[in-house]
């Protein structure tokens, strides 16, 4: 690790049956980053979390934590990291104590230390108080805490956060990324998150990796992704028509400079487009189709405009997509449990 | 990775499933109330009492004609019915005026059957002839008639016993009563068990429910509770920790056979207590065999654990799993009752051998060198199906 990446991914790649999850991905974490993988649900940022967690094994390629390879050193690896799952890994039948002290015993922490974390942990994210009430009467964001605490037991080097804020409530979420930082700035823990949230990626990520259809189609800080968009002649527009129809909508989205088109709300829309006349274009063609544009205005680029600027779809349109073509190859949606 | 490591993860996880278990209040009813369904079920429907049938409704029709005036055959056949039915109180006597009448009562199922005595009885017997008696029963319910047929036989037979006595000492007026007998009936039955008393239908069957629970708990208790944590997602929770998978198998297959020999001493306790069953053999024994009874099957258990990815799946296969072997295994039903070629399945089942071993134990008081041969079957059972379970089981966690 002289080259200061904790993590070295190499070719990584994970079929199930004919559907290729993970396509051959190659990419590495520096020691105390904060890395990202964005992208639509169905990408394969889970099971390539998966893969770096050794909860799945690789169809080919290698990937190693602290110089550990996952798969031949799989117990080494397991002793450096902790895993935070959009699936909350806590027993609700147990209290909050038993079920830290359960997972602690499964690290061999010896128990003047564990007892010791444990208060400490749950000091942290003020649940000493309910530390001898079962998890399950907790509210959603507390049980959320518990399950990031339960991960941080053994002190792992690499922590890896799976959708961490998806089914939060806002503050909820804030709570948990601002923990997130503080871990990250505190105890140097390297961190490795996915989701499908622009806001996670953007506030958090020192680099960000854009996944799609098993392939990362860009990594680079949030600052320099959304320069491809601020970079060319391309320009982010929001327009809003008051009479806004399906009719003048499919016109615009038939315009050459156009590059994608967002419908925002009923008569807002968002559109990336490129060329110096671009502007001129659109305006006359919604009048000439007797639209009333009520604003127009150039925004500034979002993490979700570079995605849809380099893959062309839209986060959230692909997942029906995703899932309708799958049904199709492989008769009933399956659920995949792993 | 050492021994003792693998051994205190997986107590550590079975203290876990343990305690969700026991914080599970709704389930921890179901524990105890599932084998107590099942034995009071079991126990009533095939009772453990001598007399299995009472107040059969049963007509009677004398069309006997006499002999010279005489009925004593039809009157002696009479007396000794009516006394033994007043023991037994098997049946309700009644009496009706023709074989048709009885017939079309029994066709409307207001009689379980009807005796007939035809007009030639008396004068059949008095005149040295066989007398007959005609037992008319209702085919639609086999067990009845056959009852019916077998108190009646017995007393016909008896009488015939006992005519026959008399009519030798009037033959041969120099013999005495036991010696007629003897050249009446020559050859008589004593029927002796290996251990005192007269054991019921219920002894029979609480071994075998004890066997099956517990093994079964351990065969469908292990696929659902690790599926169930696999849907969950706790699963990984483990599987991301420095644990050998050996201890999570280790640990809720321990979890799960202590929740087994919980139920099984709840049904042992309930034998007991509830049906009067006694245990002739050691207890300790009784528990060793259950324990082994769990180890014979953890394989299997693990073995469907691997093929299954849901909850649903696992309780679907147990179920269809379940109900073959325990018919098959004898638990219910004597082996020998079945045809050959399911005789030749229940020889594969591990719980025939259990059910066997532990009937012998606790019924006729068999002992470890009695019982060896099942020992060994069980132990080889378990031993290979282990074998096969645990590289299924390793390919399976780390797909």
């Amino acid at each position: 690790m002289d080259n200061g990446n904790i993590i070295e991914v190499k070719n990584l790649t994970k079929t199930f049956g004919k559907f290729t999850a993970v396509d051959d991905i190659s990419f590495s974490v520096k020691k105390g980053e904060i890395f990202g993988l964005l992208g639509p649900n169905g990408a394969g940022k889970s099971t390539t979390l998966r893969m770096l967690s050794t909860l799945s094994q690789p169809t080919k390629g290698t990937a190693t934590i602290g110089g550990y390879d996952t798969v031949k050193n799989d117990m080494q690896v397991r002793k450096l990291i902790g895993i935070v799952s959009e699936k909350m890994i806590i027993y609700n039948r147990l209290t909050a104590k038993e079920n830290l002290y359960f997972f602690g015993n499964l690290f061999n922490i010896p128990k003047d230390t564990l007892n010791k974390r444990i208060d400490e942990l749950l000091e942290l994210v003020k649940l000493t108080k309910f530390k001898n009430a079962q998890v399950g009467t907790f509210s959603t964001g507390m049980r959320q805490r518990m399950n990031v605490i339960r991960a941080l037991l053994n002190m792992p080097q690499v922590l890896y956060l799976d959708e961490p804020t998806l089914g939060l409530d806002p503050q909820s979420s804030v709570e948990i990324r601002e923990f997130i930082k503080k871990l990250n700035q505190e105890q140097g823990t390297t961190v490795v998150l996915t989701t499908h949230m622009m806001v996670d990626a953007d506030l958090l990520c020192d680099r960000i990796a854009i996944v799609d259809h098993g392939k990362i189609i860009a990594l680079d800080t949030s600052t320099n992704l959304k320069k491809i968009i601020s970079g060319a002649d391309t320009m982010i527009i929001n327009l809003e028509i008051a009479n806004l129809t399906p009719d003048i909508l499919s016109a615009i989205k038939a315009l050459d400079c156009i590059d994608a088109v967002t419908q925002e709300t009923a008569a807002q829309l968002r559109i990336i487009v490129h060329g110096e006349d671009a502007f001129d274009t659109i305006v006359d063609l919604v009048r000439k189709r007797g639209g009333k544009i009520t604003s127009m205005s150039n925004l500034q680029p979002t993490l979700e405009d570079v995605f849809l600027h380099i893959t062309g779809h839209d986060v959230r349109d692909t997942v029906a997509e995703k899932i309708s073509t799958e049904r199709r190859r492989f008769g009933a949606p399956q659920a995949r449990v792993r | 990775m050492t021994a003792q490591t693998i051994i205190k993860h997986s107590l550590r996880i079975a203290w876990k499933d343990l305690m969700e278990l026991f914080r599970n209040r709704m389930g921890l009813v179901l524990l105890i109330v599932m084998p107590l369904f099942m034995m009071v079920m079991v126990g009533f429907i095939y009772p453990s009492g001598g007399a299995s049938l009472n107040n059969m409704p049963i007509a009677m029709v004398n069309e006997d004609a006499g002999f010279n005036g005489s009925y004593l055959p039809s009157q002696t056949f009479f007396t000794t019915l009516q006394s033994i039915n007043d023991q037994t109180g098997m049946m309700t006597l009644t009496t009706a005026s023709s074989l048709e009448e009885v017939t079309d009562l029994v066709q409307r199922g207001e009689l379980s059957g009807g005796i007939v005595i035809p007009s030639n009885f008396s004068q059949s017997i008095l005149s040295g002839e066989q007398g007959t008696i005609i037992i008319v029963t209702d085919q639609s319910n086999p067990q009845i008639s056959a009852t019916i047929n077998a108190v009646l036989s017995g007393v016909f037979d008896g009488m015939s016993t006992a005519m026959a006595q008399q009519n030798v000492l009037l033959m041969n007026p120099t013999l005495n009563q036991t010696t007629a007998l003897a050249v009446v009936k020559p050859l008589t039955v004593q029927s002796q068990g290996v251990v005192p008393g007269n054991p019921s239908y219920f002894d029979f069957i609480a071994p075998g429910l004890m066997a099956m629970t517990v093994m079964m708990s351990v065969m469908t208790g292990l696929p659902v509770a690790i599926s169930h944590e696999k849907e969950l997602g706790t699963m990984d929770g483990m599987m991301v920790a420095p644990v050998n998978r050996l201890s999570i198998l280790l640990g809720k297959t321990l979890a799960q056979t202590l929740r087994g020999l919980i139920q099984g001493a709840i049904i042992l306790a309930l034998a007991i207590g509830i049906f009067g069953v006694a245990i002739q053999g050691n207890i300790l024994l009784v528990f060793a065999l259950l324990l082994l009874g769990v180890f014979s099957f953890v394989g299997l258990g693990i073995v469907i654990t691997s093929f299954t990815k849901d909850q649903e799946t696992a309780q679907m296969l147990m179920m269809t799993l379940m109900f073959p072997m325990m018919f098959l295994s004898g638990v219910f039903f004597p082996i020998q009752q079945m045809p050959g070629f399911m005789q030749a399945i229940s020889h594969f089942l591990p719980l025939t051998y259990a059910a066997d071993a532990l009937r012998k134990v606790m019924v006729l008081g068999a002992g470890v060198s009695q019982i060896s041969t099942e020992l060994l079957i069980l132990t080889g059972f378990g031993v290979v199906m282990i074998a096969i379970a645990l590289p299924v089981f390793r390919k399976m966690m780390t797909r």
